[in-house]
This record gives C-alpha cells, structure tokens and sequence, in this order.
C-alpha cells in the first residue's frame, strides 16, 4: 500500500477494523476534576476500569484525588444490591467527606450492560441528597479517549443556568476570567473597558482547557474585540456559563462533537464551525472565523501569525521535508496533521478513532487548503484504524516520526523508527499563538534525542527483524 | 458497591495477560471493549519490552452488545493465526465479558478447527479471582493442557534426567524483579550442581511444557505464582516441590536444605551444609552486616511491613529474624491466603494485618509512627506524606522498581540487595541523631538558594567556632535552621547562644 499519493484531490477516507489501542475515556475524570475544582467525579465500574485509572494518572492518584470508583461487585451485577441504595451510601459518604457541589458520575461498560439506569437514579437521589448530579456514560463501548470529556461537557451543557441572574454585572464579575482580567480595577473602569468590546451577540466557548489557556485565548479574541461571556466548563461547577437561545457557541477542541450537538439542539445555540487554536496557523484561522461571523474585521492577525513562525524556525529547519504517520487515539491527530503540514512535514497517514465530518468540517477544509499550498500529497484519513496493519504500513513507508500511544512506542523505537507518545499532545499546552513552540517541543523531542544518539550506530535494538 | 481509590491487587485478567504474554510465541486475545488493552501500556513501560506485547483485543462494542460476538471473536483468532503463527492463542475474558455471557467455549472450539495454533479459554472468573489468584490458575490451566495433548500423542518423556534438575515454577512478566531473581536462582542451582530443566513461564516455549516432568522437583519461590502448577505435577507424576522462599540467609538455607532432602531421597547423594556456611559467611555480607555496628544502630528500631505474602513474609523474617528491628506489624493483601500469611510471620512481628484498604493501612502506619516502611508504592506515598522513609518490597509498582542493574531479592545476592534496602531505609544512625540534636530536616523551606547558605548575617567568633564542631554532612542545615530562626527574630549577629535558642526553638 503505497498510500496518500493515490488522489491529490480530496482527501480520503477509510474505515478499517477499530482494532486499536486507545485509552479508556473514564481518561477524562484525571483532568477533570483538576480543572473543574469544586466537582467529584465517581466512575461506576470494576476493578478493571480502577486499574486502568490507577495506572494512567500515576503519581496523581496519590494526591487525595477527588475521583474514586465505586466499585461493582457481583452482588451489584445479579441486582442482588439495590443500585439506588448503593449508590445512595456512596453518595453519601462523599458529601460528607468531600462536600463537592456536584458529582459527576461516570457511566462504564457495565453499567451499560446491565442496564443501570444512571439517568433515571440521579434526578432522584439529587433531591434527596441535594448535591446535583450529573450523568456521563463515557464507555469503552462507544467512545474513545478524550471523548470523554465530550460525554461530560454534554452532560454539563444542560446545567448551564438558562436566564441571566438579574444583577448581572455583579454576576459578570464573579466569572473567573472576567476577574482575572478585571484584577485590581474599580468598577467604573471595567465599565470603560466594556466599551473596547464591539457590540455582538454573547459568545461562549466549550472544552477544557489549562487555566493559563484560557487566559491566552480569551486576550487574544478580546485584541479583536470579541467578549466571552463564558466557558463550558469553568472553574467550578457552580459557575457555569449561562447560555440562552441564540448564543454562539465555539469549541476549543476537535472531539467536542456531542457537546456541540447538545449546545445547538437542546440549548438553541449557533455553532461557529471554526477551524482549533492548534497551531499559529488554526488559531489565526479559528480568530478569522469567529470574526467573520460577526462582522469584525480582524486586526494585526498577519503579524501575529508571522512573528511565531519566525520564533519556531529552528524547530522547523528539524522537521521540514519529513514525514509524519499519526495511528490515531486521541482525535487530535486532524488538527495536529495540519499544523504539521503548513510547517513542512509530509503527512502519510491520520489514524483518527471517530470522524465527525460535520463538527470538524471547516478543520477539514482547512487541511485541505494547507495540503495544496504546501505542494503536498492530501494524507489519507483512517477511521477505526487497525493497529496491526498501521504497523506493516509503517515499515514500508519507512517513516520517519510516528505518532502513537505508549503500547507501540518502545517497540517501534527498538527497531530504529522515531517515535512521539501521543498523550502528551493532550496534556500539553498546544492552544493558541503562545503555545505552538509547545507542540514542536513535543514533536521534534524524538528527533532531536536520536540526532544526539545518531552516531553510536545501535539504533536497530531487536535481533530478529523478520517480519511475517 | 464499594468506594475505592486504588488497589493492591488487579483484574483477573491482568494475571492471565502476564502468564500468557511470558511464554514465548504466545498469543493472548481479550473479549474486553476499546481502551482495556491498557496491560500493553503497561508492559511496554514497566518492563521497556522491546517486543510488541503479544495481546490484542476482539472489541466489544455496540454491534456486539445488540447481536453477540458472533463471528468476531473467531475471526480475531484466525486472523492472529495467520497473523503470527503463534504456538497458543488464550482467549481471555474480561470483567466485561463475563457478564456478556457469551458462549466463549464455542469459540475457542469452532476457532480451533480453522487455527494452526492451539486455542485456549483463560478459565478465570473475575468477579471471584484477582490478578495473582488468575494468574496461577492460567499457568495451571496451560501446563495440564499441554501435559495432556502430550501424553495423548504418547510423547511424554518417561525417563528423569540423569543428573538431578529442577523446573523453575511461577517467574512471570511485571513480576517484581522476577528477570533478577531468576537468574540468581539459575545461579544457585549451577552452584548447586542441578540442572535447570526448565523455566516457566517467562521465556518458556509450550513445546517444552511436556519435558516437565523429567525434573526431579519443582522450585516454586513466590507463594502467589505456580503452587496450582506445582501440585498438579505432584499429583500427575508425583514430583515434589519446594515452596521455601529462598529470600533472606536464613531462608536461603532453609530451602537449600529442603533441596538436599528432596533429591537424596531420589537416589542423590548430596550435603549442601559446607556450601551454606561458605556462602553465608563469605559471599553473602548480610549475616556479616547483622553483626556490625551499623546494624547494632538498628536493633529494637520499629518497622512496619506489607506486601504480598511471598516478600511480606519474607521481609518480616529477615527484619526481625536477621537484624534485629522491632516489626509492629506484618501484613498483606492476599487475602485469600490470609491463614499461610498469618502462620509465617506470627512470631515475628507484634500484629498481622489482613486488607487490601489501602486507607486502613495509611492509618495503621500512622498509629504506629515505625522508622522505616516497606511497602508497595502506596505505602512509600503514605510514607512521604508522614515523613517516614520507605523500602518498596512488592508490586503494585512504578518504572523505578525495574531497574535495569542486577537487583535480585532471592539468594545470596540478594540477601544483599536487602541488607542495602534496609539499611538505606533507615535514616542512618549517626546522622540521624546529630538531625534529632540541631534541628531536624528543613527540607520545607529554603531560605537561601545556596546550599552554603552564605548570608547578611553574621556569626560571632564563638558561634562560628560552634558551627564548624558540627560535623560536615550536617552543618548547612544546622547553619540554615539558625539563621532562619535568626531571621524571624530580627536578630543580626549570631551567637552561641542564639545557635542554642533555634536548637530549643526546632525541638520544641
């Protein structure tokens, strides 16, 4: 399979097997629960969803995390134990422990086998603990990784208060970014300060980012004048955005499809399909089209834009002219395989666990674009990728920088292939201007460390390199 | 329902995975959804495998909760057949799986007639056995089918092997420091004069299972990995075994002896005793550092253990038994080998704890305010947390407990490695009375970014005179204390006197 080359028109699509290795999206309670900081999370599930979890978050687990497992045991499988009083006890115990003002429960493969009714049990024991529950089945069985936090913020978007409190300016003040941006002033200049803002429809902005990001993005719409109202989700649960009819809604990451969905049906909202702040490249694209939509001309973008290339010049003379195969875990790779593209790599393959060609349309068409400019082949696009035939793929496109997880990292780099631990890329700093040098750390770290190496002459560490 | 933040002991199938995944040219294949192939993760970083681990998963998603398995979990396995041409490809259910209940047997016996290789159901439960338990049953359940295919064609070997050799029972992949202990147990029994007749199941290939049972007996040195194994070969071919834990001198003896025993009484005719006294006195330091001052620093200092029962156990005896510390209590989270724990460590230790409550044990070592610690990875955090130094002597555990440096537990190596742990445990003697005496760790606040410490502040001829009494090790952090102390009291000039106050002031 010589790949890619096949159609320079448009970009294709494949769907294979979905034999692949991918974490399990109850992933998402380890950044979570950092970020929303008044939550608990309670993942119901077995002790092998508790392994997975204990083993991933490392040393986090050690830290009084607020997520723990209730953990099923047979009784509660044969419905020998009443879930709702299980559940109940649990519940419980965490209020009086922990306090939180919301906990979220995360929904397993198990519970979805035997049908526990999760939605049907929270509304009823939220009254009678008075701590909100909030439902999210993030499963093995229908999603992956970092959809999870999909699950979750979907579950959010329909807690976001739906009226604005009456004294809103208070209220205003009390969001935590406004704060932040506001530190120190008096009240008279914030109100001068709403001035710089031109006049459009509310703006809110969903997916969870570091809290230093969001503070980078939310500067930069406002160089443009753009005003966020609010971000789903926020720094604590009891602040959550209010979104009415007829807000705009835009998303920070490629994997928020179901969050989107939920915003625009259930809560009436209006999707800016942008491309993601990944990269200088989607971020000035993301700024344009919120822009776009309502009536702004942006300002000082190409500046902007060309001032960080600039400083990322030496990660680029590393990487320009090489290619780059993503195996696919983390719905990232569309986003990261367009900002690679426009810095020079070539791109053999996007490994993606789920394509939503919708949400991620104009990302899309913006790796499209960048593929043509670039006078580079359009990298096929591979849905439910099979690891197995990713990695003959691999040995004879003879690539130089693979993008996977941590199963096939080791064994790659033992036979002379570099290799980037895809995590890190959701782990990392990667939004906006400021942080493109973030991702080129990441990407270009294999190839630095094996160009220091390069010499000794041991890069092939496996005996026998028969391939059946 | 039970609310849980962290585990001693894993899934079932995780067991299955490392017996499975040792053996050579093996293949494992979960029924498991998306994102259970996490042991793989797991495999590749703890152990650096340069291999691909040998399992993947026939996923379970949607389609198969509507309208079964049906041809997937077949077509996985045929697939892989052809893939790898593995030896043996084991089916492996999960916690998922199991309450599918799909006909998995089905499967593996409509798979078999496609597949080259052999295919075998993992017979473990998840909801009644844990990682370890499973892992001895898979070990058990490939032996005896290997045994039985043998023996069936009529290729078991009859004859034992001329000299006496040993199978070496229960060395397995994420083990801890199972690749160390093996080699250092090979070591043994060359130094023994016993052949190794085979290892498994790390590096062993199915096709040697059935040479077994020339071995004139089986060495099973973890309590939690190969005893089902080891007792079916007794049944089946009445070999015995020796399930003496060789960690520690005087284990080390114990099982050596027990050795002597079992192969004399098959015609051998062998006295270990010279070689024991040799080794004990000479290659071995441990009964040598029992005896010196630094260990005499140790005597009556309390400890507290917890682990497996194998290193447990083992670490309980040689604490009390060896060197002389104060074990408040011993326990382990093998619950269901609660009564074997309970009879080896006994008289050793004040108190045995049975739990896998990680919270009960964080609680139990604060009680007890031990010296020392030696735990797993979650006792080392409980540990950082209160301040108390630990040795990690059993799983579960991080990248830093597979050190690539030769660090067995078992023989006489590693009686040293562990006279090392535990005396590096300790917060050794000297310096730990001189800390007691000026003030203690400051480790929480750095007052100045130097290690010398050079200040705005000045010691009188006297006071500086004091300091340099203070032996070298400790000195910047007597000197640091002080001049904290010193700080906050707006105090320019040091004296004796003042250097004294901040000794009175830290001890108070």
């Amino acid at each position: 399979m010589t790949a890619a080359q096949a159609n320079p028109e448009a970009l294709t699509f494949e769907c294979e097997t979905g034999n692949y290795h991918t974490f399990c999206p109850i992933s998402c309670v380890a950044w979570l629960y950092q970020k929303i900081e008044d939550s608990f999370f309670l993942v119901i599930g077995t002790k092998t969803c508790g392994y997975f979890l204990q083993n991933a978050m490392g040393v986090m687990i050690f830290a009084e995390p607020r997520y723990a497992m209730a953990e099923l045991e047979e009784g509660d499988i044969s419905a020998q134990l009443n879930d709702y009083e299980e559940l109940k006890r649990l519940c419980l115990q965490i209020k009086r422990d922990r306090n939180p003002s919301v906990i979220v429960w995360i929904g397993t493969c198990t519970t979805e086998i035997i049908k526990m009714d999760l939605e049907g049990l929270a509304p009823k024991l939220e009254g009678e603990i008075g701590i909100p529950i909030v439902v999210a089945r993030a499963n093995g069985l229908d999603y992956a990784f970092t959809q999870g936090e999909d699950t979750v913020l979907a579950a959010m978007a329909t807690r976001c208060p739906d009226k604005a409190p009456v004294v809103e300016s208070e209220k205003n003040e009390r969001n935590a970014i406004q704060k932040l941006l506001h530190f120190g002033k008096k009240k008279e200049e914030v109100a001068e300060e709403e001035s710089e803002y031109v006049d459009h429809p509310p703006l809110v902005l969903f997916g969870s980012l570091p809290d230093p990001v969001v503070t980078q993005l939310t500067l930069e719409l406002k160089k443009q004048g753009i005003k966020v109202s609010g971000w789903l989700p926020s720094k604590r649960f009891t602040e959550l955005p209010v979104i009415e009819e007829g807000y705009y809604v835009v998303g920070v990451n490629p994997f928020l499809s179901r969050t989107a969905t939920t915003l625009m049906r259930r809560r009436k909202c209006k999707l800016i399909g942008a491309p993601f702040p990944i990269g200088p490249d989607g971020t000035r694209a993301w700024i344009e089209k919120i822009c776009s939509v309502f009536g702004i001309t942006p300002k000082g973008l190409d500046e902007r834009e060309a001032q960080i290339w600039e400083s990322l010049e030496d990660y680029l003379k590393l990487i320009r002219g090489k290619s780059v195969f993503f195996m696919g875990d983390n719905l990232l790779e569309v986003s990261l395989a367009r900002f690679l593209v426009r810095c020079g790599m070539i791109v053999q393959e996007v490994g993606i666990p789920y394509m939503d060609k919708r949400y991620q349309a104009a990302e899309l068409a913006l790796l499209e674009k960048t593929c043509l400019e670039m006078g580079v082949p359009l990298p096929k696009i591979v849905e439910k990728p099979d690891n197995y035939n990713q990695v003959q793929r691999i040995y004879e496109l003879k690539t130089d920088l693979v993008i996977t997880g941590m199963a096939h990292a080791n064994p790659l780099e033992a036979r002379g292939i570099n290799t980037k631990w895809s995590v890190e890329f959701t782990f990392a700093q990667i939004h906006g201007f400021t942080n493109a040098r973030d991702i080129l750390e990441l990407v270009t770290r294999p190839l630095r460390r094996n160009n220091s190496l390069k010499d000794l002459g041991w890069d092939k560490l496996v005996k026998e390199q028969a391939q059946v | 329902m039970k609310l849980a933040y962290w585990m001693y002991a894993g899934p079932a199938h995780i067991g299955t995975l490392r017996v499975a995944s040792s053996f050579k040219n093996v293949h494992a294949i979960m029924h498991a959804p998306l994102g259970d192939d996490y042991f793989n993760v797991m495999r590749s970083m703890l152990e650096r495998e340069r291999n691909f681990t040998p399992v993947t998963a026939s996923i379970v998603d949607r389609n198969v909760l509507a309208r079964g398995s049906q041809e997937k979990v077949v077509d996985n396995i045929t697939r892989k057949d052809q893939e790898e041409r593995p030896d043996l490809i084991v089916l492996t259910p999960t916690c998922t799986s199991s309450i599918l209940q799909e006909d998995l047997q089905n499967f593996v016996e409509r798979a078999q007639l496609e597949a080259k290789s052999d295919v075998l159901l993992a017979d473990v439960n998840h909801y009644r056995v844990n990682e370890l338990q499973a892992a001895d049953r898979t070990l058990h359940q490939i032996v005896q089918y290997y045994i039985e295919k043998a023996r069936k064609k009529g290729e078991l070997p009859q004859a034992k092997t001329e000299k006496p050799s040993v199978n070496i029972i229960g060395i397995s992949t994420l083990g801890f420091h199972n690749q160390h202990d093996c080699t250092e147990l090979k070591r043994l029994m060359a130094d023994l004069g016993i052949e190794v007749n085979a290892v498994i199941p790390e590096g062993a290939s199915v096709h040697e299972l059935k040479n077994l049972p020339r071995a004139w007996f089986n060495l099973v040195p973890y309590r939690e990995l190969g005893v089902l194994a080891a007792q079916y070969l007794e049944k089946e071919f009445g070999i015995p075994y020796v399930d003496i834990t060789p960690m520690g001198v005087v284990e080390t003896a114990r099982c050596i002896r027990k050795i002597q025993q079992v192969i004399n009484a098959q015609g051998a005719d062998v006295d270990y005793e010279e070689f024991i006294n040799e080794q004990t006195l000479y290659v071995s330091q441990a009964a040598w550092f029992s005896r010196s001052i630094d260990c005499q620093n140790l005597t009556g200092k309390k400890a507290v253990v917890f682990g497996d029962s194998t290193h447990a156990a083992a670490m309980t005896k040689i604490l009390a038994r060896e060197m002389g510390i104060h074990v408040v209590w011993a326990g382990t989270y093998c619950k269901y080998d609660a009564d074997w724990f309970r009879s080896q460590v006994s008289e050793y230790c004040d108190e045995v704890l049975i739990t896998e409550d990680h919270g009960m044990i964080g609680d139990a070592i604060a009680r007890v305010e031990p010296s020392a610690i030696f735990g797993t990875q979650m006792e080392r955090h409980v540990g950082k947390r209160l301040d108390i130094p630990c040795g990690v002597i059993a799983a579960p555990i991080h990248i830093q407990n597979f050190p690539i440096g030769y660090k067995p537990f078992m023989g006489y190596e590693g009686t040293n490695q562990i006279a090392d742990l535990v005396y590096n445990s300790f917060t050794l003697g000297m310096e730990d009375h001189l800390l007691e005496i000026f003030g203690g760790h400051d480790t929480k606040e750095v007052i100045t970014k130097g290690i010398s410490a050079d200040s705005d502040l000045s010691w009188n001829k006297e006071a500086q005179a004091e300091l340099n009494k203070i032996p070298g090790f400790v000195r910047g952090k007597v000197k640091r204390n002080t001049e904290k102390f010193a700080r906050d009291r707006n105090i320019n000039v040091i004296t004796v006197e003042v250097m004294y106050a901040a000794k009175e002031s830290v001890g108070a």
